[in-house]
Formats: C-alpha cells, structure tokens, sequence
C-alpha cells in the first residue's frame, strides 16, 4: 500500500496542488500568469453559464451511467453463468473492441448513423423513401456513444463479485420460497452492490470528463464539463480560470463520490461476508 | 507585474542542465500536423544538409502550444502554429528571432509575406502556407449559390440542417462578427454579446459545429453547405467537382501557418537550416501541389500547373487578394470573453 | 425450478449475445472500410487491400503501435500489483480514513488536461528527461485507482475468517497471499489488469503531454489524433484489424495452454 500512496502523492498530488494553486492567480494578457491573488476566478464560477453546463453534464452522464450499468450487469451476469473456462475469454471479448482506437470507432458510428449513412441507405433499399432520421448530433447520440465506449467497464467491475456468488446460495433463496425476482433483489444485489457502485463511478466520471464525443456525435452541440476544462487550459489559454473550475469540479465529485460509498456500504450491509464459499 | 512562471522555470532548467553538462546533441525535432509537408521531406533535409531530424505530430494548435507553454519549449526545435498562436509564444518569450542570414530562401517568399500584420519582416516566424475561410457548398444542390455569411446563419429552407459552422473559437465567432461587418478580432463585449445571440439562434438551423470532416458531409450530401477552409474544402472538389468554395461579399479573414524556432532549442543553427530547407521553391510547391494550400512562396506557386488552379481555382487567390482580408491576431484579454461566448453558444439549447 | 433456470439461463444468452453485437457494430463497419479503395469514409468507392499493404510500409503507425503496446502493458503491469496492494492495503485497515479514499478516487476524478498539464510542468522543473518511461509513470496514476477500485469492490464481501485460518494453521503472510488470498481475489485483478490496459492504449490528452519529443516516445492514440487535418486514411482502420485479430489469436492461445487460470 505504501508504494502506491507514494506514487500517487509523487505523480498526483504535488503536481496537482501547483497547477490548481493558478486558480488564485490571474491571466496575464498573454495567457501567461500574472502573481497577484485573487479570488476572481472563483466568483465567475458563479455565472449560470457554468452551474448550466455542469448540470447538463451531470445529467447525461447520469442517463449513460444507468443505461451502462442495467446492460452491463446483465452482460457480467451471463458471463458468469457461463461454464468456468469460458469466462476469462468472454471477459476479453467484451474489451477487445476498445483496443482499436476511440477516433476510428466513433467515426464508424458516425458512418453507419449520419442521414446519408449505412442505415439510412439500408431503408432505402428496403424502399423506405421519407426523410433519412437523425441520429446523430442530438443528445441521444452522445448518450449513446458513452454507453457504448464505457459500458464494458461495468462489466469488468461486476465480473468478480458476480463470480464467486456461491450458486448455492441463490439456490437456497428459491428453496425457501423466495422468487426470482426477490432472491435478485435480496440476496445477490446486496453482495454484488460494491461492484454495481464501482462500475457506475467510472461510467459517470469517465462521461462527464469526456470531450470527444460531445464534438463528434453531439456535433458540438452539446458541452460536457470536460470540453470546458479542455477549453479554459488550452483553447483560451486560462490556466488559473481552468484551476478554479477543476477545483470546483473535483470537490463536487468528492461530495457525491462520498455520498455514493457511504450509501453502498448501507446497501451492502446486511450481506456482507455471507457468500464466501 | 507580468512574470512569466514559465520563463523563470525555463532559466532555472537551464541552469540545471548546464551544471551537469555540455547540451547533448540530439536529433533536430520538428512539431506538425501529420500529413503536412513531404513523408520524404526529412530524409530530403537529411540528405541536402548532414543533418539528423526526426518529426513528430500533434493534432491541434492549442495542444502544441500547451506542451510549449508548460514545459518551456519541451524539446522541440521547431513548430508549425497557425500566427495568433505564435504571436503568443513571442509574447510569451518563447521564441527565438529568426536570423534572415541564416534562412536565405526567405527571398523566395512573396513581398507580401514579409509584410504580414502579425509579425512585419518575418522577425519570430516564417509563413508556411496561407488562405482564407468562407462558404464552401454543393453547386448542384444549393440555389441561388450562397455568397454571403448571412447565407450560413440564416439560410434557405432548402440548407435548413444542412450547414455545418467551425466549431474552433476564433473561426465560429469570426462568421458572427462578419456578418455584422464587424472586425475578426473585435474585442467590444457588446459587439461579441450581439454575435453570441448570432450563433446560439443559428444552432436550430444547423447540422452541427465541425472542424475536420466537413468536407466528406458535403460529399455524402449529408450537408450542402459548410463554413470552410480553402484548403480543406479543396478535398471536397477533389472528390466532387460539383462542389465550390466563395469567399462572402463581406470579406473574410487570413489565416497563415507558420513555422517558429523554439528559444529552448539546442539546435538553433539546423532549426534555421530546416526552414530554409523548406522554403526551397520545389520543397515548398509539394504542399500546394499535394495538401492543396496556398503557399506563400512566389517561386514555388509561379511553377504550379494551370490545370491545378482551374481545378481548384481558390489555389490561384493572389497575395494581393488574400492581403485584402483581415488577418486573426491575438486578441489578448479579450481570449476570455471569446471562449466564455463560444462555451455560452455550445451550452445553450 | 429447473425450468425457471433455463428461462432464465437462456434469456441471459441473449442478452449477452445482443450486447456483443452492439459492441462489434462499429467494428465490422470499420473492418469493412479498411478494405475500401476510396480515401473517405462515407463513400464505398471499390475492394481493394491497398490500405494493407500501405500499413506494412508505414513505419511511423507501425512504430506508434509498438510503443502504445509497450506503454500498455508495462503500466497495467504496475498499476494492477500497486492498485491491488492498495486495495488490500484499505480494506485491511481497521478504521476508514477519509484522507485516502479522497486520495485514491482524485486520480478518476482530476480531469486529464488537468494531470497531464501538472505532470509536464512536474516533469520539467525537475529536468526529467521524457521519454515512454514518463508516460508509462503518467498512466500509472489513473490506472492504478482504477485497479485498486475494481479490487476493493471484491474485497468488501471478502470473508477474511478464510485468512486467518491460514494463518492459525502456520502459513506465513506470503504464502496465505498467495495460496488463499489471491485466488479468491484473482478474477477481480484480471478484471482490473484488462480495464486498465483498455484505458491505457486509447488515452491520448496524458500521454501527449508527458511523451518526449521524439518519435521513440509517439503513441498510436497521438499518430491517429494528429492526422485529422489532412484526414485519417484507412490504413488505420487496417490497423485495427490486425490488431484485434491478432490479439484473438495471442488470447485463444493462451487459453489453450493454460486452460481455466481464473477459476478461484
């Protein structure tokens, strides 16, 4: 535990600490910073344009990560259901498409989807002749495109838990009476809920920290909190603004990250050490 | 008091570097898009000059420009930045001043080019190449042909969807501003409020904000008419030779790239080599014959073929046309409220 | 209650049978462009393998793709034995400290522009020599919370009665690591290996900031990135055929050879 706690105060913490500390400078003309303190960053965080942002942000990363975790805990459960040497490989297949690169894969999106697109010509050829339907560049589209590239880390977040729920004890659930649905709710969610939690922590985070598929599959239309940090640090040359929003943005994310465990942890509560076999 | 962090860090780094040693020798590193001059243009300097060199990419002005900034110079030689960015290096104390003796082919450049607003006399970068923005459509499928900025934010029912804007700060807000006749690089808040309103009422007549593949939506026909480029809309005639560029009746802006040496460079006398290299009237045509952009290089665009120009007749804008237009310059404190307005035209639905 | 199970058995199938289609939906379309004569995605302009062949001359994608692979698999490497160790390291500790949860959710949470600005300032007041050793130290970070998280989220049903029982029958720390903790543990450290080299060869932000200035340190994610100006050619898609295949084919192997190493 030690190496890793001093690898990260190393490479993260103290780098961090001096990019964040902008945040109570100013920009000079240039882009440069000008060493006077201030606090004005922080007051502008305060512009509805900003709160807006983030809420919007926060939502479709909220929608992406349901969506992600309903699919892909479903996926990881029949992964696990399937015979035992098969698993490792089921679990590789499920990453493997995200060894190509996020630039070609979304572009593949964007080829089968655009109006003009693989789908589009396949109704026609099925002499559909109305208007081609838009897909792509709405918000349904960036959800999507999160769901798609993050859902496989839910799988791999479920996997392990869901792996070695003794099948017995499902079993004994139905034995006395309970059905499917309440030995689900009862007995194997609560001892796989850690897992559910650390899958939906990465969907959202890696989603409202996403960029990317806001300009390709949004069109640009839309605005993640990413694309307005990507924004302040390179785009307008704004570090300490940049800082302030990242400070903003990461004590938020603490809150509800913390809120988040403490609710696992009640969840999981009840059944906990009750499936080791 | 303005200080640079950076440069203080650069001196002290320096310092450090010279303690242990003498600079090691390194191979010449040069930053650029890929695709952006000759694949054997290395091999070519590394045969015409001794010296080694090696390139290396990066996607965008702003990340190249975000290295140099947080590492002082990073390693790198020298770098190919659009000219607002490397008047920041330069203010930034980034860059070294170009020694006109030691780049001799600088003579083959256009008058004009060593005239350019954003550094006269080629004093910290040398263009590479040049153009212009403005309304690249499908001939065959948008009538009347578009011919002015009004035309992309308040189009036609029949381009109603069918239009894509840049997304990129300085080139989404110069539509905005040229509609209005304003200047590209009008820093009047009520003048950037009023382009803000602009842009966030043509989203709803719009397909989407695009920056690199605009040109294959005209060509698919997904999109009819798109803000444009020269250069890139270029691809687009190439692949569809119904496709045309115009440049509005209310004029446009000049963008150039260019190219800088690094102040931090250890290799400043074969950075310079490289240039002038490059500058070479052949060398200097394979970009205008192969990527399709204008090159500021009088030597090098008198040998084009005509055919090229018929085929792509933005590729035959003279300097004195292009010079006409109003070149994007830093706009200093004014960065802030143009990325608050482009953030605001994003967010707003 | 046999027939409920296959109900449910087989709707399982299914649904794992639609979620690898969509996953493989962009694939085949990307697969299918590789072999696409024409320059431009949206139009089929003619078969052809040329794209192929133009790959194999292609050193600096060729180049790019060894170092991402490189950068991969040695910082999944490190991240996946210091994240475990992490996670064993929290979930052993009798009282929970807020100070380290925070600590290990920031790497998740601190935007990348954010770490990888920091981390080349870091670098460079330091006069680090960079290079792919920084961006391996550089991907570490982020890889080992997501590591150390998919880890503790086994941990925390984890019945630790089974190591102490090792213990009282006289296994050392190291052998009860390694005879009881581990394979019980094991499918959650492959599930996190496997996370963090898919993160790792897709991320581009950190590892171009921390990368060296040459082409010994560029990154497949930073080659492809760089040519989208002048339009990304099909010889990447190309590549990412091969690359998939080829890592069914190393995958399937392994297999044969070592059949069921995650059954715990």
């Amino acid at each position: 535990m030690a190496p890793a706690l001093a690898w990260l105060t190393a490479l993260m913490v103290v780098p961090c600490a001096l990019i964040l500390a902008l945040g109570f400078f100013r920009r000079g003309t240039y882009g440069g910073i000008e060493y006077s303190f201030t606090l004005e960053n922080f007051a502008l965080l305060f512009d509805p344009l900003y709160a807006g942002i983030f809420l919007t942000s926060a939502r479709v990363a909220g929608i992406a990560t349901a969506i992600a975790v309903v699919i892909g805990y479903g996926a990881a459960y029949a992964i696990t259901a399937a015979p035992r040497n098969r698993q490792p490989m089921l679990l590789f297949l499920a990453v493997l498409p995200f060894w190509s690169n996020y630039l070609i894969r979304t572009y593949a999106w964007i080829v089968l989807l655009n109006r003009e697109g693989l789908v589009t010509q396949g109704l026609r050829m099925f002499g559909y002749e109305g208007e081609p339907p838009s897909l792509l560049y709405t918000e349904g589209a960036v959800i999507a495109g999160l769901v798609y590239n993050y859902m496989p880390f839910v799988i791999l977040a479920c996997y392990a838990p869901l792996s070695r729920l003794n099948p017995e004890l499902a079993e004994a659930s139905r034995d006395l009476g309970a059905g499917a649905f309440t030995t689900f709710r009862r007995v194997i969610l609560p001892v796989t809920l850690h897992g559910v939690a650390a899958g939906a922590v990465f969907v959202f985070v890696l989603s409202i920290g996403n960029f990317i598929t806001p300009a390709l599959l949004g069109g640009g239309k839309f605005q993640m909190i990413g694309n307005l940090v990507y924004a302040q640090f390179l785009t307008a040359n704004d570090w300490p603004f940049g800082a302030a929003l990242s400070m903003a943005l990461i004590a938020i994310m603490m809150v509800l990250l913390t809120v988040q465990a403490r609710a696992t942890e009640r969840g999981s509560g009840q059944a906990r050490g009750a499936a080791d076999g | 008091m303005t200080t640079s962090f950076f440069q203080l860090r650069a001196v002290l780094a320096g310092a450090a570097l010279s303690a242990f040693s003498g600079p090691a020798l390194a191979d010449l590193v040069i930053s650029n898009w890929d695709g952006y001059m000759a694949p054997d243009a290395i091999a070519g300097f590394t045969a015409a000059t001794g010296e080694a060199a090696e390139m290396v990419v990066h996607a965008t002005n702003e990340e190249i420009m975000g290295k140099i900034i947080a590492s002082g110079g990073g390693g790198f030689d020298v770098a190919f930045v659009s000219s607002p960015f490397a008047e920041v290096l330069n203010n930034l104390g980034l860059l070294e001043p170009i020694d006109p003796a030691k780049v001799p082919n600088l003579a083959n450049l256009y008058p004009e080019a060593a005239a350019l607003p954003h550094d006269p006399g080629n004093a910290f970068s040398v263009p590479y190449a040049w153009g212009t923005t403005g309304l690249c459509f499908r001939s065959d499928l948008v009538s009347p042909e578009p011919a002015s900025w009004k035309d992309l934010l308040a189009p036609t029912d029949a381009n109603k969807g069918k239009i894509t804007l840049l997304g990129t700060d300085r080139w989404l807000l110069a539509a905005g501003f040229l509609a209005r006749g304003y200047s590209v690089n009008d820093t009047d808040q009520a003048h950037i409020d009023e382009v803000e309103a602009d842009l966030t009422a043509a989203k709803a007549t719009m397909l989407a904000f695009d920056d690199t593949t605009f040109y294959s939506k005209l060509v698919s026909g997904e999109a009819t008419l798109v803000h444009a480029w020269d250069g890139w809309c270029n691809y687009g005639i190439a692949e569809n030779a119904a496709i045309k560029f115009a440049v509005p009746t209310e004029g446009s802006d000049l963008w150039v790239d260019t190219m800088v040496v690094l102040k931090a460079s250890q290799n400043k006398e074969s950075a310079f080599k490289f240039i002038n290299y490059i500058l070479d009237a052949g060398n200097h045509r394979w970009a205008a014959e192969n990527i399709l952009y204008k090159v500021p290089n009088k030597a090098s665009m008198e040998g084009l073929s005509p055919d090229l120009i018929a085929q792509y007749p933005n590729m035959g804008m003279t300097p004195g046309e292009l010079l006409k237009l109003e070149q994007l310059r830093d706009v200093g404190d004014a960065t802030r409220a143009y990325s608050k307005a482009v953030s605001a035209i994003k967010a707003a639905n | 209650m046999a027939e409920r199970s296959l109900g449910v058995r087989r709707a399982l199938g299914i649904h794992l049978a639609l979620v690898f289609a969509f996953l493989y939906i962009p694939i085949a379309v990307l697969a299918a462009l590789s072999f696409n004569e024409g320059g431009l995605p949206t139009a089929w302009t003619g078969f052809s393998t040329k794209w192929y062949t133009a790959l194999l001359g292609n050193a600096e994608i060729l180049g790019a793709a060894w170092n991402t692979l490189f950068v991969g698999l040695v910082s999944t490497l490190i991240a996946t034995v210091l994240g475990t160790s992490l996670a064993l390291g929290i979930e052993t500790r009798a009282r929970k400290g807020g100070a380290i949860e925070a600590l290990v959710f920031a790497p998740m949470i601190i935007p990348d522009i954010v770490l990888a600005i920091a981390l080349l300032s870091f670098f460079s007041l330091l006069n680090v020599p960079m290079g792919l050793h920084t961006i391996i130290v550089s991907h570490v970070v982020f890889n080992l919370a997501f590591v150390s998280a998919v880890v503790r989220a086994r941990l925390k049903t984890f019945d630790w009665s089974v190591t102490e029982a090792s213990r009282d029958l006289g296994g050392g720390a190291v052998i009860t690591f390694r005879r009881v903790t581990l394979p019980l543990i094991l499918p959650a450290v492959i599930a996190g290996a496997l996370l963090a080299f898919t993160l790792s060869v897709d991320e581009f932000i950190i590892a171009f900031f921390t990368a060296g200035a040459g082409r010994d340190s560029t990154t497949l994610p930073m080659q492809i990135y760089a040519m989208i100006r002048f339009g990304v050619t099909p010889e990447v898609n190309a590549l990412a055929v091969v690359v998939i295949l080829v890592s069914v084919a190393a995958v399937t192997l392994a297999h044969r050879l070592n059949r069921g190493i995650v059954a715990p």
